[in-house]
């Protein structure tokens, strides 16, 4: 085998594009994911997130640009790059009408792991899960955390160098993040790369050490997520909400009123975000101007202060 | 640098390695569904070989020059129906089935997911029907010798290669069919504009010479006609040889354009 040129990269990818006839979903993106990393992608419904994950999975071919998984090409090499990914996709896509058990064992079995190592990993894979009581229940009756957990476990059945997780979170509940948080924490503290798609800022900071923010099928910006709040941000945001018929007639005319008092102001349909390293003064000379917002708060800036700056957008609409 | 070996050879991965990758799933499904499948495939049909075979058959004068070479209707009519019935089995089992793996379960994602192809989903899944197609034939085969309708030994085994080879033809023009499906709907209309028409005008209850001079060719053109045609000539050791070629050679094209015309589908509708 020809010697590797970078034996740390999993992904690169160089102009990578996928467009589906006209509509262009990814629009030209540079990617390096290096082992043992967490890596995220953060942005809207709509970015191209997902687009990019299905071609990183090498199931979606590339429509343009270069792709290297694991060093290898996926046009060429699609199975030999599956059998070493684990994918957690969006959508659970469990057998309903088998039991937990069965969920995992068949799919040992697709990468043609043999009998007796399927069954022991299993059995592995259900205790680190927390499901181990459970393995004989039909999927249909797990509640949708214990599902994801599930999902999570086959995709890790054949002890995949990287693991691939699309929206891994979405729809469950704030205990059931937690729960899966910390094994997703436990398995980056094991060495495994993960690259996550998320449209939650929150999910972003506690997992990834370096992310992209997408937008509209591009890279708005890259960096650990401390880096780009830096950059992007300033330390504290105070949050003023204010009963606009009172003052003046809408949060529009209320921030002009403000504009001096922040390095920006962002204008939300119910609020308005002073962008200071002060949120506490800020909060006060709103006050000793004779404005009276109805709600205060002041709070670090986070990914999605980042995102609205980048984009003039929040996440999640 | 990597050390780790890795089982797959580089490039594609063999067809049949990726298909028997996939016999745990098969197996476990079957092992859940085998029960219900008792009463489409074996109570269902020898209803009606009691009800059209002995009873209605009774009525029907057993006269070899009016029944295609058969000596009673019943001896007329398994032949047929056991076509017939393997066409349903396999319009069955690549309908809703189908359907539920690529969008109801979206199991065919998952399965994507591994070093498996969209070929080997296409050739597990039609080896689940050749499988379904095999039991459900033999034993309905088998179930009807004693009384007495084939008329020498070997021709129930030909009879039944046929008909495991019309199923066959239906399966893979159906899966496509299903593959490029956005919504179940259509499958009404397949099944009452296409499977039951066929079922009745194919020859499986009468000569279709019966159909008169336009309507017997346009029931010779249909893919249910050869196999039926092959089938009851085998059981009835009547064989026209260079016509039971001509329907080998029609099912057998079926058969590969069903194939190619399931994979393209699949892979269109799958890996965009």
């Amino acid at each position: 085998m020809a010697p590797d040129p970078a034996p740390d990269s999993m992904i690169s990818a160089r102009g990578l594009r996928k467009s589906f006839g006209d509509f262009e979903a990814v629009r030209g993106i540079d990617v390096d994911v290096r082992r043992g990393e967490a890596f995220g992608f953060l942005g809207p419904n709509g970015a191209g997130k997902s687009s990019t994950m299905r071609m990183v999975a090498a199931v979606s071919p590339v429509s343009g640009g270069e792709l290297r998984i694991l060093g290898m090409d996926p046009a060429v090499d699609g199975p030999a790059i599956r059998s070493r990914l684990g994918v957690c996709p969006q959508e659970d896509t469990l057998d309903t009408e088998l039991n937990v058990r069965d969920n995992l064992y068949i799919y040992g079995r697709y990468f043609g792991m043999p009998k007796k190592e399927v069954r022991e990993r299993v059995d592995e894979l259900l205790e680190f899960v927390q499901l181990t009581d459970k393995a004989d229940a039909k999927v249909e009756d797990l509640s949708g955390g214990m599902k994801r957990r599930l999902t999570i476990a086959r995709s890790l059945v054949n002890r995949p160098d990287l693991l691939l997780l699309d929206e891994p979170t979405t729809g469950l509940d704030p205990q059931a993040r937690h729960v899966l948080w910390d094994r997703l924490f436990r398995l980056k503290q094991a060495g495994v790369t993960l690259v996550i798609t998320t449209h939650y800022m929150d999910e972003a900071e506690q997992l990834c050490d370096r992310l992209v923010v997408m937008d509209k099928g591009l890279i708005a910006a890259e960096g650990s997520p401390l880096d780009l709040i830096r950059e992007h941000s300033t330390r504290e945001v105070a949050e003023l909400r204010f009963g606009v018929a009172a003052e003046g007639g809408s949060h529009e005319a209320v921030a002009e009123k403000v504009a001096d008092l922040g390095d920006r102001v962002e204008v939300l349909p119910d609020r308005l975000l002073v962008y200071s390293a002060d949120g506490e003064e800020v909060v006060a000379k709103t006050l000793e101007r004779g404005l009276r917002p109805v709600a205060t708060l002041v709070r670090r800036s986070t990914l999605e202060d980042v995102f609205l700056r980048l984009t003039g957008r929040t996440l999640v609409d | 640098m990597t050390t780790r070996t890795d089982p797959d050879a580089r490039g594609d991965l063999p067809l049949w390695t990726g298909i028997a990758r996939q016999t745990d799933y098969w197996w476990t499904v079957y092992k859940r569904t085998w029960r219900s499948s008792v009463v489409s495939s074996f109570l269902a049909p020898l209803f009606y070989v009691v009800a059209m075979g002995v009873i209605l058959g009774g009525f029907i004068e057993g006269d070899p020059d009016q029944l295609e070479g058969a000596s009673s209707y019943l001896a007329f009519v398994v032949p047929g129906l056991i076509a017939a019935h393997a066409m349903q089995t396999a319009v069955g089992e690549t309908t809703y089935p189908v359907m539920g793996l690529i969008k109801w379960q979206k199991v065919y994602d998952s399965m994507l997911a591994t070093p498996l192809q969209v070929s080997h989903l296409v050739g597990a899944t039609l080896g689940f029907v050749l499988f379904r197609l095999v039991t459900t034939c033999a034993v309905f085969t088998a179930v009807l010798a004693p009384f007495g309708v084939y008329a020498s030994w070997w021709g129930p085994f030909l009879a039944f290669l046929a008909q495991v080879l019309t199923g066959m033809a239906f399966a893979g023009l159906v899966y496509g069919f299903t593959a490029r499906l956005q919504s179940e709907s259509a499958f009404g209309l397949l099944f009452r504009l296409g499977v039951f028409p066929l079922f009745l005008f194919s020859g499986a209850f009468f000569p279709v010479d019966n159909l008169g001079a336009v309507g017997s060719w346009v029931a010779r053109l249909t893919p249910l006609w050869h196999g039926v045609n092959l089938s009851r000539m085998f059981a009835l050791d009547n064989v026209t040889w260079w016509l039971a070629g001509v329907n080998v050679a029609v099912l057998l094209v079926l058969c590969v354009v069903g194939w190619s015309w399931s994979v393209t589908g699949l892979r269109k509708r799958l890996v965009s």
